[in-house]
């Protein structure tokens, strides 16, 4: 018999049952919740007279909704302040754990469960919203849900499922200098395209994320859902175990030795076959921008963009409006956003610090730093980075998804662009009429400063 | 959750790839805290224009195309963000099946959790389908679920093109959908095996 993927040990280790002609019964270890997606689960809960079946395993936060300034203050926007005045009212209800707006460990769903250690190996997570794929670089089932599957993993702490595809994309080699994390994701869906992985779940391995900080992968896996795939996984390793360790919600002492060594069994097995996989070098991949209007249209920063002559091509270069083979170097940039789930960690903002310190940036451009919690609101401080940022001229707000999905103020205004490290560049995504330009913390921190798209292959700048 | 069968009805076209949820419902309409009120904002930056008024060149606005309940999409439908609201809001508006070459996972999911019946055929037919209704928007279209056929109407269509496709669904969706039973009626009655896993095999 082949061996089994880390996906497969993870995912039959939380089969309750299995229906004939039908999906799997899958149990749930975490739920997290916010605002925006989980009001009408619990209202349909309540209709239904339906309990919540486990709200110790259920954690809440506010952050898609919620104002990066003056979170002091009471929010002005009425639909708002009721969307989290909801939330707190339905967890006070049932008996769930909230980090709501102003908490010590208030902050991105995603960007906050990591950091608390409620994120470990081996664990299913779920979360109305799509990017809970990032948790899979802990070696963790993580994946998005709508909010009728909310409603019934409140009331069964279970999911009924068909157990995915396996997918693996390797990528091996040594990364050029200046490639981030988010070089390498952005560079993967590109090649692969945006529904290459529709049906699978992706496992990345390879040295290159062998060699990746957790920061670093939780950024690669939050971007599996970018190309079709409902998450992805790295394998837990002597990297992962140190970062959970320690951590509020980790196992101690004993219980910790044991996880570890219970964790060390899930990697995938040599002889393990996957449905699909892909081998990817790791020299071929530069610092990466997309120009389009899905996050699989990108290129190297100083490629040329592509003549295709498809309708879809067209319009998005009409809405971006950009030239087929035309470069996007020099191009003036009046925004930029370093933040949302994909990179708002600590370690994002200390590579933009260290580029940007003694710089200043330039003055046509509005540049935003929403760090992903609360936590790293604070380590910003702690570590001098805030002033270093404060000092360049850069905004830095309080945390939450902000322009990642411009529910707030915080919209990019129509026609102009954005370079932004968070992971859609969908039309109208940062505002109605914004042209997201993707891209790592560090061409984000250059275009700042710049105040226009520069070429940052020409010198080690990290 | 209604009960779905057997529906003859017309269909709007709107052959664009990629439609994701932001396009189908603007993050700024996520508001709300009940399902209501989705369908007057579905496709709101396509449907209007930038001084607010309806567009007249959008299929959706078109006069032929009013009541339409069936959407024929382009390919990879529903991609993007997980919100549950757009499939609220193309509920809202009154479609009750989404015709494309290919959807994405989680909205699929939750299209099927609403009564919503998302139909996948394969590039031909659907480039077909497209090109018969942009010829004839008043072409009925049969969609029967119980034997899992698509048909448009005889009539109207060249005997070059195939009028009749069959699509797939899983088999205990396609038993949800026919009796309008949802997820957590079948969760709950299965609520002792969860418990006795939680008890011999939880580990977290
Ligand atoms: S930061 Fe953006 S992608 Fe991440 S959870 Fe918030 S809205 Fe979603």
């Amino acid at each position: 018999m082949a061996g089994k993927t880390l996906f497969d040990k993870v995912w039959d280790a939380h089969v309750v049952d299995t229906i004939e002609n039908g999906p799997q019964i899958l149990y749930i270890d975490k739920h997290l919740i916010h605002e925006v997606t989980s009001p009408q689960a619990f209202n349909e809960l309540e209709q239904r007279e339906i309990p919540v079946a486990r709200p110790d395993q259920v954690v809440a936060t506010a952050d898609h909704n919620t104002p990066t300034q003056n979170q002091h203050l009471p929010i002005k926007d009425a639909m708002s302040r009721n969307q989290l005045e909801q939330l707190t009212k339905n967890c006070d209800k049932h008996g769930i754990t909230l980090y709501g707006l102003g908490h010590k460990y208030n902050g991105i769903v995603h960007v906050m469960a990591p950091e608390l250690g409620i994120t470990q190996p081996g664990m299913t997570m779920v979360c109305g919203d799509s990017h809970t794929s990032t948790h899979g670089a802990f070696g963790t089932i993580a994946f998005g849900i709508g909010t009728s599957q909310v409603g019934q993993v409140f009331a069964s702490q279970s999911l009924l499922l068909n157990k995915p595809k396996s997918l693996r994309v390797n990528v091996k080699g040594k990364l050029a200098p200046n490639v981030l994390p988010k070089d390498v994701i952005l560079y993967i869906i590109s090649k692969l395209g945006t529904n290459a992985g529709t049906g699978y779940f992706c496992e990345y391995a390879g040295n290159v994320f062998e060699e990746m900080s957790m920061e670093g992968r939780m950024t690669v896996c939050n971007m599996s859902i970018e190309m079709g795939a409902r998450g992805g996984m790295i394998a837990p390793d002597q990297t992962t175990f140190d970062y959970v360790e320690g951590r509020k919600f980790a196992p101690k002492d004993d219980a910790f030795a044991k996880a570890v060594s219970y964790w060390k069994t899930l990697p995938t097995d040599d002889d393990a076959v996957f449905d699909k996989e892909y081998h990817l070098n790791a020299e071929d991949i530069g610092p990466m921008l997309t120009y389009g209007t899905n996050p699989g249209m990108g290129i190297k920063i100083n490629e040329h963009i592509p003549e295709k002559g498809d309708m879809t091509f067209e319009k998005a270069l009409e809405y971006m409006n950009f030239k087929e083979g035309a470069q996007l170097l020099d191009t003036p940039i009046n925004y930029v956003f370093i933040g949302s789930c994909t990179n708002s960690r600590i370690e994002d903002f200390r590579i933009a610090a260290n580029y940007v310190k003694g710089k200043q940036k330039a003055p046509n451009v509005n540049a935003w730093l929403v760090p992903g919690s609360q936590q790293v609101a604070k380590q910003l401080e702690d570590e001098g980075l805030k002033e270093v940022f404060e000092a360049a001229g850069f905004v830095l707000r309080q945390p939450g998804c902000s322009a990642c999905l411009a529910m707030n103020d915080d919209k990019i205004p129509a026609g102009e662009y954005c370079v932004s490290t968070s992971n859609r560049n969908f039309e109208g995504r940062q505002g109605q009429g914004a042209r997201t330009i993707l891209a790592s913390p560090l061409v984000a921190a250059a275009t700042a400063i710049e105040g226009k798209i520069v070429d940052i292959t020409k010198e080690v700048l990290i | 959750m209604e009960k779905f069968t057997k529906l003859t009805t017309t269909a709007v076209p709107l052959p664009i790839e990629n439609i994701d949820t932001d396009q189908i419902i603007p993050a700024r309409f996520l508001k709300a805290t009940d399902k209501k009120g989705f369908g007057d904002n579905v496709f709101r930056d396509w449907r209007y224009n930038k001084g607010g008024d309806l567009d007249p060149s959008f299929p959706l606005n078109q006069k032929q195309y009013q009541g339409a309940q069936v959407l024929v999409a382009g390919d990879n439908f529903g991609c993007g963000s997980s919100r549950e609201h757009a499939a609220w809001a193309i509920v809202g508006y009154g479609f009750k099946v989404v015709i494309s070459s290919f959807f994405a996972d989680i909205f699929k999911g939750n299209a099927l959790n609403n009564g919503l019946l998302p139909i996948q055929v394969s590039p031909e037919y659907l480039s077909q389908l497209t090109a018969g209704i942009q010829e004839n928007p008043e072409l009925p279209i049969t969609i029967d679920l119980e034997n899992q056929v698509i048909e448009m109407a005889e009539v109207y269509t060249e005997p070059s093109r195939s009028t009749k496709a069959e699509f797939d669904l899983d088999p205990y969706k396609k038993v949800c959908m026919i009796n309008g039973y949802d997820d957590i009626d079948f969760l709950l009655s299965k609520k002792e095996a969860i418990e006795t896993f939680e008890k011999e095999r939880m580990v977290f």
